[in-house]
């Protein structure tokens, strides 16, 4: 249990052996114990689905997708930009304060009703808005903490050298926020997935994520449907883990890990 | 980097009081203190005696709210922003995502040296501080003791006539700090800089001042100063921390501080 | 996170002057963007701003963008126009309270769940190493995305006397956006005593249901806090979500859409249950922040999740 092998392997088998178990069980109870359709189809009928629809699936993989990512970027740029200008400027951190407190508990779906008639129906742009301010809150509020971690030490020593505010901003404040600022949009990356398949549910074009799950739900078609859930979920792994690279890349202390060296 | 005057005095302290407004604790009071160009001198005393202050001030990272004091023969503000002088903290103080060299190179950097100047520079202290080999390291692959010879190494980058450090060993272990006092004086001798040096250690103010500045705190002030008579700090080697006159100075230090205040905070080390 | 997430010792020690002027200024900020809002409608072009085929900003039209003064009057406007049709106002805040009813079991179910978990995990290091990838990736993905599925569950299941209800489906989403933070907050919580702590309580000969009461329930109120706060704005999320995908009727969810359904009538009108929305969600984060007040001591150190 304590070497480093098998510590390893606990903690990369636990997971797999716990995932096959609950697949193998979950087949098992709907095929033995005939639970119905409606309830939860079997694991193997899922993928039979999946397989029969594979086109559309990559489809409203893609098209969801793309408006996640729109969100992603847009929004991740915008609560960057307004983070380090809240961090300069008092007045607007508190003007924002309020603001940014409400609508980080605040439901953003509701607003995708009024999004869609304010872009037009037949427009993908109010779901890219949903996602971009669900993504807005955490990128912000993880920058702004970012921007603030400079250490006593550090500032006293750009005083010393007689820095000006730019340099001090390139030198230390930026760099020092750079992990806090991946985490917020590695945080973000989920929402913003989850964000564009939701909005779906609100009205809007057809043809991603969200409106094929409800139509197969509503036609009965639930095996479908939860083909459509898994895209759904493949989807968010894929924002995740390349989010989360994107972290790891820009976290110093990633780097001690990529590089051999003495340890103190 | 300063075509200085060799008999301006480095700092000219007159009258120096600081009262923070917080509590308003008055950290300094009627500090008068005089280091000579090239000279070597320590402040000692217990924990809240105001030495780590005085050090703030004359590097004019907090501001006096009396007297006078000039850097150079200039205000402290204008030998900063003219960068008169190098500092060193007790935390190394690193840039964690900096390389070894890039953080020596930083002061250079930020006031306009060109990059092959500076890859220069940053060699010479570099072997100065015997960690060539280390260029390219990243500073938690170090250990504490190399991260303060980085940046002492990077305190010395632009040749400052000055040298300000704030306890700069205090978080090394005995054997390290040992060698490190042995190296710094070896780059004192080297480069003539004029050092102030904050210490609760008395041996090391001992073994690497030309003068010891005795403080007391509630408020503080100077109790006394000591002048080492122990020869330049080129003559000073290992040797010396087992000389009689070495261990005569230890006492005259130790009981300059008895004076002054129960030495609660002062390492006998 | 912000003012809301400040320690309170911290938010007491500020004079009220400098309370009143961080409030005055954040007023300030919210009067903003209604002042953005009513210029962009006066000066923005009518068919808003296109860049290529998709417009970036949106229409000015009545429709598109009413008046905020028109929003707000139409809360205290009938519903419809037959007689004895109560205000807006009233309609939306019975739709939120019957949302936050939901909600609120949704956020107990996915406490008494995380909670549970967590102590799993806590006591058993296999039951951690499996367990937790799951749950730390299942936070990643959407979810959410099977809400129109459960709705089949409806009247469908019975078990005994106990019929399964539209609203416990909606219930089920809920709890299951609020269980994940619990789980992860708690668990951080629970493991959060330094060793020197828990070798204090071993040196006691205390067992582990006496250090888990005495230091680690203690323990983890910083952690839970964040996360109790961000699992009642998820359940509301989840509910309002879950409402409209299952069609659930006397919720918010529902009326949002029934409402921007008849926007081309009465524009204002589908913005009253936004704001409700919107109050829900200040009154349900609110109410878990008004729980910790209870707990001052416990939260010294309060991290954010």
């Amino acid at each position: 249990m304590n070497g480093p092998a098998s510590s390893a392997a606990l903690r990369i088998g636990a997971p797999v052996a716990l995932g096959v178990v609950v697949l193998v069980a979950w087949q098992l109870l709907v095929t033995l114990a005939g639970i119905d359709d409606y309830l939860l189809p079997s694991p193997l009928s899922i993928v039979e689905q999946m397989i029969e629809f594979w086109p559309a699936l990559i489809a409203a993989i893609a098209s969801t997708g793309l408006n996640a990512l729109i969100g992603l970027v847009v929004g991740s740029i915008v609560g960057i930009a307004a983070a380090l200008v809240a961090s300069l400027s008092r007045f607007f951190d508190q003007l924002t304060a309020p603001i940014v407190a409400a609508l980080a508990v605040v439901p953003i779906v509701a607003l995708a009703p009024v999004l869609n008639t304010m872009f037009g129906a037949d427009s993908e742009v109010g779901r890219r808005t949903m996602a971009g301010l669900a993504v807005f809150v955490p990128v912000f509020i993880n920058t702004l903490r970012g921007l603030q971690q400079t250490r006593p030490v550090h500032r006293d020593l750009m005083r010393a050298y007689a820095a000006t505010r730019p340099q001090t901003l390139r030198v230390l404040t930026l760099p020092a926020a750079r992990g806090y600022i991946f985490t917020g949009i590695r945080i973000a990356s989920s929402l913003a997935v989850i964000s564009a398949l939701v909005a779906e549910y609100f009205g809007g074009p057809r043809g991603g994520l969200g409106s094929l799950i409800s139509t197969s739900a509503s036609t009965s078609a639930y095996a479908r449907a939860w083909a459509y859930v898994v895209g759904g979920i493949v989807l968010g792994l894929i924002f995740f883990l390349v989010t989360a690279a994107l972290e790891r890349l820009a976290s110093p202390m990633s780097r001690s890990l990529t590089v051999t060296g003495r340890s103190k | 980097m300063s075509p200085l005057d060799e008999t301006t005095d480095a700092v000219v302290a007159t009258g120096v009081g600081k009262v923070f407004p917080a509590g308003n604790v008055t950290a300094l009071e009627g500090v008068d203190l005089v280091v000579r160009s090239g000279e070597f001198v320590s402040l000692i005393g217990p924990s809240g005696c105001g030495k780590s202050t005085l050090l703030r001030l004359i590097a004019d990272l907090d501001a006096p709210t009396s007297g006078t004091l000039t850097v150079f023969g200039k205000s402290a503000e204008k030998a900063r922003i003219d960068q008169d002088y190098g500092i060193a903290f007790q935390q190394a103080g690193l840039l964690p995502w900096r390389t070894v060299s890039a953080n020596i190179e930083l002061p250079l950097e930020l006031h306009g040296v060109g990059k092959a100047a500076r890859k220069q520079r940053s060699a010479e202290l570099l072997s100065l501080v015997g960690l060539t080999d280390f260029a390219d390291r990243f500073p938690d692959q170090l250990s504490g003791g190399m991260q303060q010879r980085i940046a002492i190494a990077r305190a010395l980058a632009e040749q400052p006539s000055l040298l300000l450090m704030d306890e700069p060993f205090g978080a090394l272990d005995e054997m390290t700090r040992e060698r490190m006092q042995t190296e710094l004086s070896n780059i004192c001798a080297e480069t003539g800089a004029a050092v102030v040096f904050v210490t609760h250690s008395i041996p090391e103010a001992v073994f690497l001042s030309d003068r010891v500045v005795v403080m007391s705190p509630r408020p503080g002030r100077i109790e006394t100063v000591l002048s080492m008579d122990l020869g330049s700090a080129s003559e000073r080697a290992e040797s010396l921390r087992e000389d009689t006159a070495f261990f005569e100075m230890v006492t005259a230090v130790r009981e300059a501080l008895h004076q002054g205040a129960p030495a609660r905070g002062v390492d006998d080390r | 996170m912000t003012a809301l997430d400040a320690p309170p010792a911290l938010r007491r020690r500020r004079s009220p002057r400098v309370a009143l002027t961080r409030i005055g200024i954040g007023a300030l900020g919210i009067l903003a963007i209604a002042a953005i809002w009513e210029l962009y409608k006066a000066f923005g072009p009518a068919d808003g701003v296109v860049i290529g085929d998709s417009r970036i900003l949106p229409r000015t039209s009545d429709l598109a963008m009413p008046h905020i003064v028109d929003m707000v009057s139409r809360l205290f406007e009938p519903v419809t126009r037959a007689d004895g049709s109560p205000p807006l106002w009233l309609e939306v805040s019975g739709a939120a309270a019957v949302t936050l009813g939901i909600a609120a079991v949704g956020w107990v179910v996915g406490l008494i769940v995380g909670v549970a978990l967590a102590l799993v995990m806590v006591r058993s290091r296999l039951a951690e190493s499996s367990l937790l990838p799951w749950i730390v990736l299942s936070q990643t993905v959407p979810l959410i995305a099977f809400a129109p599925v459960v709705r089949s569950w409806g009247s469908k299941i019975e078990i005994g006397a106990f019929e399964w209800q539209d609203w416990m489906s909606v219930a089920v989403i809920a709890s299951y956006l609020a269980f994940f933070p619990v789980a992860i907050g708690a668990l951080r919580g629970l493991q959060s005593p330094d060793a020197i702590h828990t070798e204090l309580m071993r040196s006691y000969a205390a067992g582990w249901w006496a250090t888990l009461v005495k230091l680690r329930f203690p323990a983890s109120v910083p952690y839970l806090l964040p996360a109790l706060r961000l699992a009642a704005a998820n359940a509301v999320v989840g509910a309002i979500v879950a409402e409209v995908s299952t069609g659930l009727r006397g919720g918010i969810g529902r009326m949002i859409v029934q409402y921007a359904g008849q926007a081309s009538g009465d524009p204002a009108k589908s913005w009253g249950p936004i704001f409700g929305a919107i109050v829900l969600g200040l009154v349900a984060a609110g109410s878990v922040a008004l729980i910790g007040g209870t707990l001052g001591n416990y939260r010294r150190a309060e991290v954010n999740s």
